[in-house]
C-alpha cells in the first residue's frame, strides 16, 4: 500500500471507532495526531463524512486549536514556554538561545527533520522556570547550557 | 528488613530528574542487596527541594532533597534509610517549616500517598464524603457547600453552592458535570499538582457533585499540555470503576455517575466555561453569549455543573467534616484555603495552601525568601495573564477576593508570578496583549481586533514614538477592551497592562505621566 492509502485506511479506522462519542471531533483529531503525528488535509473528508459535518467545519476547528497541525513535524516537537513565569527567569534570553542553536523560529522545523519548535503559553512548571517540553518529557529550570546538553543527546541517540 | 523509599512523580519533580533518581536507587539498593519499597508519591510542593526523597522512619518521614543522581551512591554510604546523616538531609518532612506553617485541606493528603493508590485514598480519608452523601438528600448535599462557603477556585469566585442549587432545580432528564481543568494561567500549577498528586479527590467530588444535582456524567475537560495528569487520572477512573466507585451503581446505592478525561488541544480560551463547552461539543471554542448560564442550558444544551479543580476537589473535605469546619478558616467573604501557587522569580517556589486573610508580603518573603536572583522583587502578578501587576506598595493588600478588587487587582486562581528589578514592564504589557491576539476566539471585535492595535501601540511607545499621542490612546484602546468585550480574556487584558502602566511608567518612557496624558 501507498504511504498515503495507509494514512486514509488509519483515519478511517480512528474514525469509526470514535464517532459516535458525544462530542466526537476532538477525541478523532486527538487520536489522529496521536498516531500519525499530525492531522493531513486528506483526513478532512473521512471526518466530515462521518460526523455528517461540512469539510469547512472540521478545517475550522482543526486550525482553531494551537496544538493540531496539518504538516509533518519534525522526530522530536520541542514546546518553549513563553508565558510570564518563564520569562521572570530570563525566558526570553533562553528563546533566542533555542533559535538560534537549533536555527528556525516558532512553526519551523530543522532541515534535517529533527526538531520542530513551538511556542507553549505555559506548562504548569511555573516554580521550576524556564520550561520546556520535549515529547512528553518535560524540563524545568531549563539553561542555555542545559538545553544543548539535552540536544546533543536526542542528536547523538538519533 | 525492607524500607519505603518516597520519589514524587509530580511532573515538577520529573523535570528536575525525579524519574532518573527513583531507578537509581532502585538499581543501588539491588547492587547492595537491600531490599527496599519505592513510592511514586505526589509533590510536597517545596519545590526548589525537589526532588526530594523521603524515607519511612520509627519517628516518621524524613526528607533529602534536592537530590541529584550523583548523590545516590553517597546517600547510601551515609545510611539514608535509616535518616544517617548527610548534607541533603533535611529532618522530618512535616516539620519543615515551609510545610508546618500551612493549613493544608485540599492538599491534605497530596505528597504523602501513592496518588493511584485506591487504598492508600481510603485509609486516609477519601471517599468519606462520599459516603456521607450517599446518605443525605440532593438538597442538603448543596446546603452543606452553601455553607462552605465555597468560591469558584477558577478565578471567578463564584459561590459554588448557588451554582449548583441553580442546576439542582432546572428540571432535565440529562445533566453534567463538567471539571475545567484546562488550568492555562502562567504560575498557576495548583491543579496539575492536585490531578498528578491526589486524582481520586476530584474523582470523588466529581460524584459528589452528580448526585447533589442529579448528573449521571461528568467529564474533565483537560489541557493538552498536561500528560501526566492525564495518566494519573486515566488510572485513577479506571480503578474507580473497577471498584464500584463510578458507574451505573455506585457502592449499591442505585446512583449512577460516569467519568470521562476530554482534551484540550491547546487554546487558552478554552479555559472560559462557554468556550470550553464549545469545545466539548467538538466545535471551535467561541465563547458563547451569557445568558443562558450554563447552570441552565449548557453542554449541549443541558444544565451544567462547571468548576474548577480545587473547587471540585475541596468538596470531599466539605462532606467529610461539614460546611462549618471548612468556613471557619479565611475571612470576610473569602471562606475556606487557597493553595496559593509561588512561581517565577522567586527563591522558595511552591505549593502554600493556607487560609485566605495573609497578606502578598508575607507570602513573597516569609515563604518565597524573596526573589530567586537576590535582587528586589519588582512587581508581582497574581491571578495569571489577566491578573494585575502590584508593585512593592501594594504588597500589604491581605490574600482576600474583595481585599484584590478594592485594588484593582485579582487573586484569581491564586498564582502568584515574582519579577526582580530587571523586569520591563512595557515589554510584559506588550506581551499580555500579544497573549490576548493569539489566544483571542474572535468573536468579538475589542478583544479580536483591540488587542493586535494593543501590541502595536505598546511596540510604538516601547519606540519612544509620540507618547504624548500613544498613551491616551492605549488607555482608550484598554477602556474599550474592558467593558465591550464578551469574556475575560479581552475584559481583563487591561488590567496587567493598565497596571504596568500606572504603577510602572518610567518603563513605558515617561517621567511623570501627568504631563503627557
Amino acid at each position: 500500500m501507498t504511504e498515503s492509502s495507509t494514512m486514509q485506511v488509519t483515519v478511517q479506522n480512528i474514525t469509526t471507532s470514535l464517532k459516535d462519542k458525544p462530542g466526537a471531533l476532538l477525541p478523532i483529531l486527538h487520536a489522529i495526531q496521536d498516531t500519525l503525528g499530525f492531522v493531513p488535509d486528506e483526513s478532512i473528508p473521512t471526518i466530515a463524512k462521518a460526523l455528517n459535518l461540512s469539510r469547512a467545519e472540521v478545517h475550522g476547528v482543526i486550525s482553531f486549536y494551537h496544538y493540531f497541525r496539518n504538516t509533518k513535524p519534525g522526530k522530536n516537537t520541542i514546546h518553549l514556554c513563553r508565558a510570564e513565569s518563564c520569562q521572570a527567569m530570563g525566558g526570553k534570553h533562553l528563546e533566542n538561545h533555542v533559535k538560534s542553536r537549533l536555527g528556525i523560529d516558532f512553526h519551523e522545523t530543522t532541515a534535517d527533520g529533527q526538531f520542530s519548535l513551538e511556542p507553549v503559553y505555559c506548562l504548569g512548571n511555573c516554580a521550576c522556570s524556564p520550561a520546556m517540553q520535549i515529547g512528553t518529557e518535560i524540563y524545568g529550570r531549563v539553561s542555555t547550557e542545559s538545553f544543548d546538553t539535552t540536544i546533543n543527546e536526542i542528536e547523538a541517540s538519533a | 528488613m525492607s524500607f519505603t523509599i518516597y520519589v514524587p512523580c509530580d511532573s515538577s519533580a520529573i523535570s528536575l530528574g525525579a524519574d532518573r533518581i527513583a531507578s537509581a536507587i532502585i538499581e543501588e539498593a539491588k547492587k547492595r542487596s537491600i531490599s527496599i519499597q519505592l513510592i511514586r508519591n505526589g509533590s510536597r510542593g517545596l519545590f526548589w527541594l525537589e526532588p526530594l526523597v523521603e524515607i519511612d522512619t520509627p519517628s516518621g518521614r524524613i526528607a533529602y532533597g534536592p537530590v541529584k543522581r550523583s548523590d545516590i551512591t553517597s546517600l547510601f554510604d551515609a545510611n539514608f534509610l535509616e535518616g544517617g546523616a548527610h548534607d541533603l538531609f533535611l529532618g522530618l518532612t512535616e516539620e519543615l517549616s515551609y510545610l508546618k506553617k500551612q493549613q493544608r485541606l485540599t492538599f491534605a493528603r497530596i505528597g504523602k500517598t501513592d496518588p493511584i493508590s485506591l487504598e492508600d485514598y481510603i485509609k486516609n480519608d477519601g471517599y468519606k464524603g462520599l459516603s456521607n452523601a450517599l446518605n443525605q438528600t440532593q438538597a442538603d448535599i448543596v446546603k452543606a457547600v452553601t455553607d462552605s462557603g465555597l468560591r469558584g477556585r477558577g478565578g471567578a469566585a463564584f459561590p459554588t453552592g448557588i451554582k449548583w442549587n441553580t442546576v439542582l432545580n432546572t428540571p432535565s432528564e440529562q445533566k453534567y458535570i463538567i471539571c475545567n481543568a484546562d488550568e492555562g494561567d502562567s504560575g498557576t500549577f495548583s491543579d496539575r499538582m492536585v490531578m498528578e498528586g491526589d486524582p481520586f479527590v476530584l474523582i470523588e467530588g466529581m460524584t459528589i457533585a452528580g448526585l447533589a444535582v442529579g448528573a449521571n456524567q461528568g467529564y474533565i475537560y483537560l489541557r493538552v499540555e498536561y500528560p501526566h495528569a492525564h495518566k494519573a487520572l486515566t488510572t485513577a477512573i479506571e480503578k474507580a470503576y473497577a471498584a464500584g466507585y463510578l458507574g451505573d451503581d455506585i457502592k449499591a446505592s442505585g446512583k449512577a455517575f460516569h467519568l470521562e478525561v476530554r482534551l484540550g488541544a491547546g487554546a487558552y480560551i478554552c479555559g472560559e466555561e462557554t468556550s470550553l463547552m464549545e469545545s466539548l461539543e467538538g466545535k471551535r471554542g467561541l465563547v458563547r453569549f451569557k445568558p443562558p448560564l450554563p447552570a441552565i442550558s449548557g453542554l449541549f444544551g443541558k444544565p451544567t455543573v462547571v468548576n474548577n479543580v480545587i473547587s471540585l476537589a475541596s468538596v470531599p473535605i466539605i462532606l467529610d467534616k461539614g460546611g462549618d469546619y471548612y468556613r471557619d478558616f479565611g475571612m470576610g467573604r473569602s471562606r475556606g484555603t487557597l493553595p496559593l501557587q509561588l512561581a517565577g522569580n522567586i527563591k522558595h517556589a511552591g505549593l502554600v495552601e493556607l487560609a485566605f486573610g495573609m497578606t502578598l508580603r508575607e507570602l513573597l518573603y516569609d515563604f518565597g525568601g524573596g526573589s530567586a536572583t537576590g535582587k528586589p522583587i519588582k512587581a508581582v502578578q497574581v491571578g495569571g495573564p489577566l491578573g494585575a501587576y502590584l508593585p512593592e506598595s501594594q504588597f500589604d493588600t491581605p490574600l482576600d477576593y474583595e481585599a484584590f478588587a478594592a485594588n484593582w487587582t485579582v487573586l484569581g486562581h491564586g498564582g502568584v508570578v515574582a519579577f526582580d528589578e530587571t523586569a520591563n514592564m512595557a515589554e510584559l504589557a506588550r506581551y499580555n496583549m500579544e497573549f490576548c491576539a493569539i489566544e483571542s476566539c474572535g468573536k468579538c471585535t475589542p478583544c479580536r481586533i483591540g488587542s493586535t492595535r494593543g501590541y502595536e501601540v505598546i511596540d510604538s511607545i516601547i519606540a519612544g514614538q509620540n507618547i504624548g499621542k500613544n498613551i491616551p490612546l492605549l488607555r482608550d484602546l484598554c477602556n474599550t477592551l474592558l467593558n465591550g468585550s464578551l469574556c475575560a480574556l479581552g475584559g481583563m487584558t487591561p488590567y496587567p497592562v493598565l497596571s504596568a502602566l500606572n504603577h510602572f511608567p518610567k518603563d513605558f518612557g515617561i517621567d511623570n505621566e501627568a504631563n503627557v496624558a
